[in-house]
């Protein structure tokens, strides 16, 4: 049943990533992005943790994805003519590189399945429950926590910056 | 995690299909209450009381043409509707109906809501755009804008019920008010929280992404026939859940008032009496909301857009954070 | 109160971001401009106070459950941090209003990048590294793009910000990679693993790709020509002194106590990438007629003696690496702080190295300034520059590294080159067009001044400084195992 499910949802995954890149209308584009996030959610379901696969559907599917089809639809986007136009020299240069890379890290995963301590039952379950992730973010991981909303502060202001009128600037 | 005292696909089943009838008998108390309320009759001529209207309404959708404007997108078009149906028939799957009875108790369970309802903007973002024409598409996006913004406060008054459940699961959150229900021990997240139910169902007053004087018929101009269905239904479909909700986390579920202090002279849990009591009580208090929904809407005229934001952005979220650390202070010199 | 005497350790980053959300509040509720400067100051005021005394007595250990470390090199780190950002502000405040862009909307955001570079700077776990390396980012990437009503700065800003973010993929891939190798994210953790895998190489090698990127070595500099010309000048001077500090004081970090396993490959490594990037800045720094520019490209080749020092690898390349560090703050600031001025006097786009032609004789003061800093750069004693490079040369010296150093010392002559054009122009030109400069603020010429005292006092007695850094690599003060 697991093994069904993993495959299931591998599939989508990849597919709907797949039909991200290629898809022409970029509204379409954005969808299949959601159903990705989607997809994503089901292999933290999988792997016991709950918590994280809602925060993903509740985050990026649910919000931020949002956003960018709102940009998207705001803009009204044309379609474009043809992702790949003709085939020069760079990109097949760049396509060679990006395989390498990929058979590079597949090989490195491939070499280490089954190196990581494989967990089941009672401690699994505990890893992705709220309680757990909440301990852990208040005691151990608390500095980077703080950080983090440092962090957004940081891009909220970041993004007024930018994106206010020029006639702001005031005074002396 | 317990498991239901029935089988949970019995539950679901009778969930379904009570929650997909519900609509169409919401659909016919909103018709007859309004028409109270305006010194009108309202229907009466089809079955007795005007009772057999709503199918009467469904036969006549059935059989209407299926439009789809030619230059918009077909099959985003088709799919917009079933998203709102979708997410709205997902939220029952956490929601206990009586003791013991529920279709699952996840851990995460408010996440799970939480997160089910951020979906349902997609609907009418998708048929917003998919019409191809300009009232859908800024009738879509004022939808979008509304129910994320008022999703923030929504949340964080979910958050503040969280903290005397100390729990994400719902059950416990139901149990957590055997005593005392949230409505008085969190009067203000309770406002807050209905306040953003009704913003989320799209409901009057919050009604502006279907201003008939400025947006025609806003996302739902170009949808005719069962697709026009589906939107209608999941409309009435999110009153119900809503005050299913609401019920929920602030009318004590399927308790009755204070029912712990007298909870001996009450059947005992997991008998037959006991879980039509429940389920009783239950639909009391769900059937008391949605007349509010419907009171409200036919009471309190419809917002401006800026208003909106700003009651969602500048007087809802900061009032929401505030009671929530307010409790959570309080909560923490209580126990320490 | 294990917390709270955590919290007392942490206070310069503490009291700097306290000081952002303020001085972020104040903004909305729209407070005058100056008033937010003044409390901007009055904020950093306290946080370098509080750093100076840290550097000098704070006790080495490590605080938040091991996030992050004082002392040593942590406290030495947000020292230059926070002594940058304090005179970055003054410069900033005074240069924006001159070229009309004072959003007061960049005092928060200046803040807040100081809080994660010393964040980055006092970081022991490479969660607490990615973190405030992003923190920092964010920050630079909207500072970049201030002057966005000139195509120069938007182009920094997209530039910086999509090459940024690319380099962070690799970073967070690497702690991946190294995190399934050895299980832990933990700087010491991961140093005592000895077990060479696959995966290991490929966490170490992306780890050290972002590293370098955010350093602008070479070849992953391409981005800084651009970024640090259209990015106002004096947010370019805190981009290159303050950021780099952080990013290599924790790479500094990350390689004593995480890699020394890695230490063979990385010397290699460090020592080509150095050649690199001093032969590549060194030389097309000569050609470049914009002074911002040139500054930009000498920055790179200052990474590259940096990189000299890391590639040597020993204690005594540390040490010389963080003396460099310091010297490189002070007289870089210095010298974008007096473009800044003439460029302020005119349009932002003043910095041809022609129109400074005579500009020698206009502000006197100004123009020994910039000849002192830029002296100071190429490395003439008895500057501060000179020592940095002395040290750094002869730690590679004592690795062995002896051709690395004869590569260097040949690339930092020819630096000499374009470092006096810009002081021929400035006093032995004559300038074609009348050229009018107003007096400088007092406060904007007297932290000039001091920046230039200090680079002549580390130059004339560098031991000081040199024996308190010294120190914190002699007797295990880096290697904290928990």
């Amino acid at each position: 049943m697991e093994t069904f499910f993993f495959v299931f949802i591998s599939t989508l995954a990849i597919g709907t990533a797949l039909a991200m890149v290629i898809s022409k209308n970029t509204v379409n584009s954005a969808l299949f992005m959601v159903l990705h996030m989607l997809s994503v959610a089901g292999f933290y379901t999988l792997l016991n943790a709950q918590f994280l696969a809602v925060i993903q559907i509740l985050v990026y599917a649910g919000a931020i994805m949002v956003l960018f089809l709102f940009v998207i639809m705001l803009l009204n986007l044309d379609e474009d003519e043809k992702v790949v136009s003709k085939i020069d020299f760079k990109q097949l240069i760049s396509f060679t590189l990006a395989l390498v890379v990929l058979a590079q890290l597949l090989y490195i995963t491939g070499n280490y399945a089954g190196v990581l301590p494989e967990l089941t039952g009672e401690p699994i379950a505990a890893v992705g429950t709220v309680e757990a992730i909440g301990d852990e973010l208040f005691t151990t991981f608390l500095l980077p926590f703080e950080v983090t909303a440092i962090l957004l502060t940081a891009a909220v202001v970041g993004a007024m910056l930018l994106a206010q009128k020029t006639s702001n600037v005031i005074d002396e | 995690m317990e498991a239901p005292i029935v089988s949970s696909y019995i539950i679901m089943a009778g969930a379904l299909a009570v929650l997909l009838q519900s609509a169409a008998v919401v659909v016919y108390v909103e018709r007859r209450v309004a028409a109270f309320i305006q010194n009108r009759v309202g229907p009466n001529r089809v079955g007795p009381f005007g009772l057999l209207q709503p199918l009467a309404d469904v036969v006549k959708l059935i059989f209407k043409e299926d439009v789809t404007p030619i230059y918009g997108n077909r099959v985003i078009h088709t799919m917009a509707p079933m998203f709102p149906v979708i997410t709205a028939l997902l939220t029952v799957a956490v929601i206990p109906f009586g003791d013991g009875l529920f279709i699952t108790n996840l851990n995460v369970g408010v996440l799970f809501l939480l997160a089910v309802t951020s979906l349902g903007v997609y609907g009418v973002a998708m048929a917003g755009w998919a019409s191809n024409s300009k009232y859908s598409l800024l009738g879509g996006l004022r939808a979008a804008a509304q129910m994320l913004s008022y999703e923030l406060p929504m949340g964080m008054a979910i958050a503040s019920t969280v903290l005397f459940a100390t729990s994400l699961s719902m059950v416990d959150i139901v149990n957590s008010q055997v005593y005392w229900w949230g409505l008085f021990v969190n009067p203000l997240g309770a406002i807050i929280f209905t306040v953003a139910a009704f913003a989320e169902a799209n409901r009057a007053p919050f009604d502006l992404v279907e201003a008939e004087q400025e947006l025609v018929g806003g996302f739902h101009t170009e949808y005719s026939s069962m697709k026009f269905g589906m939107f209608f239904l999941a409309e009435y479909m999110h009153v119900v859940i809503g005050s299913m909700l609401i019920t929920t986390f602030f009318l004590g579920g399927y308790h009755l008032p204070f029912a712990g202090y007298y909870a001996h002279i009450l059947p005992e849990a997991g008998t037959w009496a006991k879980a039509i009591l429940d389920i009783a009580v239950f639909l009391g208090k769900t059937g008391f909301m949605v007349f509010v929904f419907i009171w409200v809407r036919w009471t309190i005229p419809r917002f401006k857009f800026n208003q909106l934001m700003s009651l969602g952005w500048s007087k809802l979220l900061p009032l929401a954070i505030l009671n929530f650390v307010v409790i959570a202070f309080i909560l923490m010199l209580i126990n320490s | 109160m294990e917390i709270l005497n955590d919290l007392l350790n942490y206070l310069p980053a503490a009291i700097v971001a306290v000081g952002g959300l303020v001085v972020m509040m104040m903004d909305g509720y729209k407070a005058k401009s100056r008033l937010i400067y003044q409390t901007t100051m009055f904020f950093l005021a306290g946080a370098l106070v509080i750093a100076t005394y840290d550097l000098l007595y704070q006790e080495v250990g490590t605080l938040f459950s091991d996030m992050a470390a004082s002392g040593s090199t942590a406290a030495f780190g947000t020292f230059i941090v926070v002594f940058g950002t304090f005179f970055t502000v003054i410069l900033t405040h005074d240069y924006l209003i001159g070229v009309k862009h004072n959003y007061p909307q960049v005092y928060p955001l200046l803040m807040f990048c100081t809080v994660g570079m010393i964040v980055l700077a006092t970081a022991n776990d490479l969660v607490t590294v990615f973190i405030g390396l992003e923190t920092m980012s964010i920050s630079l990437y909207a500072l970049a793009g201030i002057i966005r009503d000139k195509q120069l700065g938007v182009e920094s800003a997209l530039k910086y910000f999509i090459l940024g973010a690319f380099s962070t993929g690799f970073f967070l891939y690497g702690i991946a990679l190294l995190y399934g190798a050895t299980g832990s994210t933990n700087l010491s953790e991961i140093g005592a693993y000895t077990d060479g895998s696959m995966i290991y190489w490929g966490g170490v090698s992306m780890l050290l790709v972002a590293f370098f990127f955010k350093i602008s070595a070479v070849p992953f500099h391409m981005w800084t020509p651009d970024v640090y010309t259209g990015s106002p000048t004096t947010i370019t001077a805190y981009m290159s002194t303050a950021s780099k500090t952080a990013a290599i004081v924790a790479l500094v970090l990350i390689l004593e106590r995480a890699l020394p396993y890695a230490a063979d490959q990385i010397t290699s490594t460090m020592a080509i990438i150095a050649i690199m990037t001093m032969v590549l800045g060194n030389t097309v720094a000569m050609v470049q007629d914009n002074v911002k520019r040139m500054l930009a490209y000498s920055s790179i080749a200052h990474v590259g003696y940096l990189l000299v020092g890391l590639a040597a690898g020993t204690d005594l390349g540390f040490t010389a690496v963080l003396y460099y560090l310091l010297a490189y703050s002070l007289m870089n600031i210095g010298a974008f702080g007096v473009v800044a001025y003439y460029e302020k006097n005119h349009d932002v786009h003043f910095n041809n190295i022609e129109s400074y032609a005579g500009l020698g004789y206009k502000q006197p003061l100004m123009g020994i300034l910039l000849s002192v800093f830029l002296l100071s750069l190429a490395g003439i004693p008895p500057l501060a520059g000179f020592i940095g490079k002395y040290l750094v040369f002869a730690a590679a010296v004592e690795a062995g590294l002896i051709n690395l150093v004869i590569i260097g010392v040949l690339a930092s002559a020819a630096s000499a080159y374009f470092y006096l054009r810009v002081m021929v122009y400035l006093y032995f030109k004559e300038s074609k067009e009348p050229v009018k400069l107003m007096k400088p603020l007092r406060v904007y010429s007297f932290s000039l001044v001091v920046l230039a005292v200090l680079t002549l006092y580390f130059g004339i007695l560098p031991a000081g400084i040199t024996e308190l850094i010294a120190s914190y690599f002699s007797g295990n003060g880096l290697a904290i195992v928990p």
